[in-house]
């Protein structure tokens, strides 16, 4: 059946006579369409991979839930789709356009690095990798040396030229002024079992981070009722409106958790005290977060972790 | 041989418990308990170091009942997946109810290491008061536990010799761990906080270094200054493996000058890494040391430029072991296959994880080192592109793989010269490393990989694939063909219940199987569970609260799914996301 030979010489090979020449993938599986599903399958009308015979289906199945910062600056309006109405929500598929691989590539465009890493786990490297080169990349040391890199490379290391002099000036200088860590904390939302992590660090201010927020956790009257939510939500004014957890406007405040294990009320101290201080979010009813009392949140190390 | 049966019968269990004691590896003292009774209960109680590849397949208790002479513990909880977000927060892998059993049982623990486990504070207060001959701990990839727990640890074992937290999520509660270092404590040998984000009392730190005589390995984290390197360096020249703390001075300084002469006379380093913050116009100061090393880890370090890492690893004629990152560029890797000759691991990673459009490295390096580097076993290539030619290069001028890891940036890019799949030169690397026991694919596959991999790999013990291949077939031909496979995860590939559920008992001889964004439905999750009691089938189920496995239908995909053979039942600390089928 396969016919692909593989000599030891290493020399000759073709690909099996069962399968159609391998065309890369249609540019209309490219969109990145918002895709709300209205039926248990994901069946859309679009040409199908050629070469997947039995059971290879469209790639748009293999999106992947993306946290807020995985989008940043790639397509505005997205929403995840996850529910289907012919039955229960609860196994779905989410169809987030930003997360498809086929998104990915495309043969006339640049390579796109930007939308690859929005892919969840990919490139597969560890969390403590990323956070640790991403603190020593933001640090400005790096950045600023990264744009004189090409003049460095092409002199001769050894005489220290003018450029590779003010390297090392900016360097010492910038050595001694404010180094950012990357920080990530844990972000839970009442009546979902699944917390997220978003990177402080990548915000300056309490707006942004509830902007950010806002994306990650689409609230929701009642669980399952999520999709017709969104699907509201989006047919209406054709984009979201915005849950503005700081300003009092929701169902919903934000809280963290400080240093001494007290739980706090987000925006009530400077952003930088605030980053200093904070442990992990979380997302509180209003009514449950009246009269906040410090150490409320009995913290579960070590224990089976039981739903907030 | 009925004879030699019955002579070995005869042995006194002593002889037969020496005779053991000369097999050191876990494979070897498994086959010898399982030959006959006899030999199974002479082993068991000889047995002082046992591994657990997944911490759920059995309980505590069962391993303290078989094996009452424990010393030493290996644990591994989260599926290795869990490593890039795709596990989440509360899945599972506490140590605490390991530790609990073993004290309450009164086993003699002398060393624990744990891979992918969560360890709470009080799992680390318990483990440091309950056994007081406690050594060695080493926890890799582990989260849960604060600076506390390590003062926990520090103040109690007496007689620690090892403290290895690699890459871990500590919560740092700039408290003084170190300090908790007993005057008394004289036996560390081991050392490596490089992971922890706060700072350290350096005066305790350098007393500490002062009172060990025997510590060989020290690795500090970025908080600690080159002076204080150079303070230590002057007091521990015995060092073997440094981790250096920031690298960053003016190379004018008086500090600078006292740390080149300090390095110059430790002689025994062969093992260096950290360089967390780098300043590369210091890095001339350990030249005098790059002779004699072996292993080199620049891979936290992106403040080095091509040219000087090129410098630099000129010097390294020894190493045997290189993590970089890939502003080596091919160029840089050229150099390293020029000059180590001795290199058996390289490791390339990423520089650019956000998309800002640093270059890579290419097909080219790979080649490169291929054919310079004859001693090359284990790889771990991130790369921008490849093609088939270059791996089919790679895999004639290095048959001897054991690891090979390749990872394209472009998780489905095809060949970049002839835009076919790759599935011609990962296929050349099963077909000519015999040996392989550990691969990694990516890149544009279809099912023909597969039916390479099958065919050739009969070695490979852990697989892992992502967005890739075509059908059913694809997984079929690897679960029929890789006898010895223990491990094999899948994401974001078209596989799906037929192949699921072919052959259904070759789990059991499997450790486990992840499959995430794949074709498996719920309804077929069922049927295997069902049908193979001694797996554990679970679910993650990342969506809202509330929803109950009893109103789902069978037909729905599954998310997330991994199965293990387990003698322990289903789990009894499963989350509410995790549903046990």
């Amino acid at each position: 059946m396969q016919t692909g030979l593989l000599n030891g010489g290493g020399g000759l090979f073709t690909m099996s006579s069962s399968e159609e020449s391998y065309s890369y993938p249609d540019e209309s599986l490219l969109e990145l369409g918002l895709g709300l599903s209205l039926g248990g399958g994901k069946t859309k009308a679009k040409t199908k991979h050629p070469a997947a015979a039995g059971g290879g289906g469209s790639w748009d199945h293999y999106a992947r839930i993306l946290t807020a910062k995985d989008f940043a600056g790639v397509v505005s309006d997205k929403t995840s789709s996850s529910s289907s109405s012919s039955s229960s929500s609860s196994i779905t598929k989410v169809n987030t356009s930003g997360g498809t691989k086929r998104t990915a590539e495309s043969p006339c465009s640049p390579p796109g690095r930007s939308a690859i890493s929005q892919v969840v786990g990919w490139p597969p490297v560890r969390t403590y990798r990323m956070n640790t080169l991403s603190n020593n990349a933001k640090s400005p040391v790096t950045e600023q040396l990264f744009s004189i890199d090409d003049k460095c490379k092409s002199k001769n290391a050894d005489t220290p030229s003018p450029n590779h002099g003010s390297c090392t000036n900016t360097n010492i200088s910038k050595e001694k002024g404010f180094a950012k860590t990357s920080l990530f904390v844990k972000v839970n939302i009442d009546g979902v079992a699944i917390g997220r992590k978003v990177d402080l660090n990548a915000h300056t201010c309490y707006k942004t981070l509830s902007r950010a927020l806002d994306d990650m956790f689409m609230p929701s009257a009642s669980v399952g009722a999520r999709g017709s939510n969104m699907e509201r939500q989006v047919s209406v004014a054709g984009k979201r409106q915005p849950v503005k957890f700081l300003d009092g406007s929701s169902d919903f405040v934000l809280t963290y958790e400080d240093k001494d294990g007290d739980w706090m009320l987000v925006g009530d101290v400077p952003w930088e005290i605030f980053l200093n201080s904070v442990r992990r979010l979380r997302i509180m009813r209003t009514t449950d977060a009246k009269g906040l009392a410090p150490g409320s949140q009995e913290r579960n190390r070590g224990r089976p972790i039981t739903p907030l | 041989m009925c004879l030699f049966q019955s002579v070995m019968n005869y042995l006194p269990k002593e002889v037969l418990e020496h005779v053991f004691d000369f097999l050191t590896s876990h494979h070897d003292r498994n086959a010898v308990s399982l030959v006959c009774e006899s030999w199974y209960g002479v082993e068991r109680f000889s047995r002082e170091k046992v591994f657990i590849g997944n911490c759920y397949a059995v309980n505590p208790e069962r391993l303290i009942d078989r094996f009452p002479r424990l010393r030493s513990l290996t644990l591994k909880g989260k599926p290795h997946f869990a490593d890039f977000n795709l596990v989440p927060d509360g899945w599972g892998g506490h140590v605490y109810p390991w530790i609990e059993a073993m004290a309450k049982s009164g086993i003699n623990l002398e060393e624990l290491r744990l891979k992918r486990m969560v360890v709470s504070d009080e799992s680390l207060e318990l483990l440091a008061k309950s056994f007081p001959n406690f050594k060695s701990l080493v926890l890799v990839s582990c989260e849960g536990f604060t600076t506390d727990g390590l003062a926990a640890i520090a103040s109690n074992c007496r007689l620690l010799r090892e403290l290895d937290l690699q890459e871990n999520e500590v919560d740092d509660r700039k408290g003084q761990w170190l300090s908790c270092f007993p005057e008394s404590c004289t036996s560390l040998v081991s050392l490596n906080f490089a992971c922890l984000k706060g700072e350290v009392n350096v005066a305790a730190l350098e007393r500490l270094v002062a009172r060990c005589p025997n510590l060989r390995s020290l690795r500090l984290n970025h908080t600690v200054p080159v002076e204080v390197l150079q303070k230590i360096l002057v007091r521990a020249p015995q060092l073997s493996d440094l981790g250096t703390g920031t690298f960053t001075h003016d190379p004018d300084s008086e500090t600078y000058v006292k740390l080149k002469n300090a390095m110059k006379n430790c002689r025994s380093i062969r093992s260096l890494s950290g360089f967390l913050d780098v300043n590369g116009r210091c890095l001339p100061a350990i030249y005098p040391i790059c002779t004699s090393l072996t292993s080199l880890n620049l891979s936290y370090a992106p403040g080095i430029f091509s040219n000087e890492l090129i410098k630099l690893i000129c010097h390294c004629k020894k190493i045997e072991r290189l993590w970089i990152l890939d502003t080596i560029g091919d160029k840089g890797l050229g150099v390293v296959a020029n000059t180590c000759k001795e290199l058996q691991e390289l490791r390339v990673f990423p520089s650019d994880l956000y998309g800002v459009g640093n270059t890579a490295v290419t097909e080219e390096g790979l080649v490169a080192i291929s054919a310079g580097c004859p001693k090359l076993n284990s790889i771990l290539y991130f790369c921008q592109q490849m093609t088939n030619a270059a791996l089919i290069t790679v895999a004639k001028n290095c048959p001897n793989f054991i690891r090979f890891r390749l990872c394209t940036l472009n998780p489905i890019v095809p060949d970049a010269a002839t835009n076919q799949p790759l599935d011609e030169g990962f296929g050349a690397i099963v077909q000519s490393c015999k040996r392989l026991t550990r691969l990694s694919v990516s890149g544009l596959l279809t099912d023909q990989l597969f039916l390479y991999i099958g065919m050739y790999a009969e070695q490979l013990e852990m697989l892992s694939i992502a967005f890739a291949g075509d059908s059913d077939k694809g997984m079929l031909y690897v679960l029929n063909g890789c006898k010895k496979l223990k491990k094999l995860e899948i994401r974001d590939s078209p596989f799906g219940n037929m192949a699921l559920l072919s052959d259904m008992g070759k789990y059991e001889t499997m450790r486990s199987l992840w499959m995430s964004s794949c074709e498996v439905t719920l309804g077929a999750c069922k049927t295997l569970a069902e049908k193979m009691p001694r797996l554990n089938v679970e679910i993650i189920n990342e969506n809202e609260a509330g929803e109950d496995k009893a109103s789902c239908d069978d037909r729905h995909r599954v998310e997330k799914m991994y199965l293990y053979r387990t003698l322990a039942g289903p789990r009894t600390d499963a989350p509410d996301f995790v549903w046990t089928l």
